[in-house]
């Protein structure tokens, strides 16, 4: 099944405003440094990068390790400057890929 | 005389309902975390059971309008066995899918018992099967440590065992994200590793014993709000 995201992100903003915003991933955040019941190790799985960007201008820049737990979770603030879009993406291990945008509308 | 009386129903009214869930047991912090549907990790299992819900031949979704209230109703007997609602669910699958059944504590298995729970969020806890076998469970001791359920969590709740406090045993938010675990997990997994944690050997998953005690915790908790999928420390 494809990873899902929630986000939180205020739909109106009035110009100039701080804003929270929050996005949950799904993922399991394998580190690396564990072993299976049966000794063998079990390979590093995690989310290595996200980003966000807001109308195409990249405003949160983000890098994971492996001490980092499951479905993380991440929560900034940023200043609503123009309506559009805040587009979400996480890339990792073994080609991982999780996207989510939503709109704001700034008066 | 009257304030006898005033104080004789004031005790009544505190004695009337001093069940407490798992919820109430938890930091602010941890509350805030499962009030937010954004927040809360769990509902991230039930956007992929709403899919499987809508998936298969037949789907659920092409027989059952909505599951509301349902998964207060379980564990519930099913042509005269004991089941609960990951059991019920395979039930369904294999008779009415002909499909195999989903492992236990298999992300499928949980996404869709996730997603059912979650429509049962704000209903009160309705069990009606009898549940003297699970009594009986419930209050054996077990184990090299020799305890039973009842020890801890009913002498004991609200006091701590190490850093954790011991909550009442009314399993209202299941399935839950524990933070200890990562990961969504079903009242069964729970209630193996708290014979694990007396040093009793668990029972397996889908045990009669199991839904027996998962039936009993549910009956203590008859008349309280399920508050699933919930996230516990």
């Amino acid at each position: 099944m494809a990873a899902h995201a929630l986000l939180r992100v205020p739909q109106r903003a009035r110009r100039g405003e701080v804003i929270e915003i929050r996005a949950l991933v799904s993922h399991i955040m394998e580190t690396g440094f564990r072993h299976s019941q049966y000794g063998a190790s079990i390979a590093r799985d995690i989310i290595t990068n996200f980003r966000c960007t807001y109308n195409g201008t990249e405003i949160f820049r983000a890098r994971f390790y492996p001490a980092i737990s499951a479905n993380p979770f991440i929560s900034f603030t940023t200043v609503a400057t123009e309506s559009g879009t805040l587009r979400f993406e996480w890339t990792g291990d073994n080609d991982f890929t999780a996207s989510e945008s939503a709109a704001i509308s700034v008066e | 005389m009257k304030a006898a009386f005033l104080v004789v129903l004031v005790a009544g009214l505190a004695m009337a309902d001093d069940r407490r869930s798992g919820y109430e047991f938890m930091s602010r912090e941890t509350q805030a975390m499962q009030d937010d549907d954004t927040s809360n990790p769990a509902m991230l299992w039930a956007l992929d059971g709403e899919q499987l819900w809508k998936a298969g031949k037949p789907s659920c979704a092409s027989c059952h309008a909505d599951m509301k209230g349902v998964a207060a109703r379980y564990p519930s007997v099913n042509s005269g066995r004991l089941v609960n609602l990951e059991q019920r669910i395979n039930l369904c699958r294999t008779g009415k899918q002909h499909a195999a059944p989903l492992p236990y504590e298999s992300k499928e298995l949980l996404s869709l018992s996730a997603y059912i729970a979650l429509q049962s969020r704000g209903y009160p806890i309705a069990v009606q099967a009898d549940a003297a076998a699970g009594k009986a469970l419930y209050e054996r001791r077990q184990g090299q440590l020799n305890l039973s359920c009842a020890q801890c969590h009913d002498q004991y709740a609200g006091k701590r065992l190490g850093g954790s406090t011991i909550p009442q045993a009314h399993p209202t938010g299941y399935p839950e994200y524990r933070l200890e675990w990562q990961t969504l997990g079903s009242l069964e997994r729970r209630l193996r590793n708290c014979l694990i944690g007396i040093r009793a050997e668990p029972y397996p998953y889908g045990a009669p014993e199991l839904v027996e005690l998962e039936l009993y915790l549910m009956s203590r908790a008859r008349g309280m709000k399920m508050d699933a999928p919930g996230v516990r420390p």
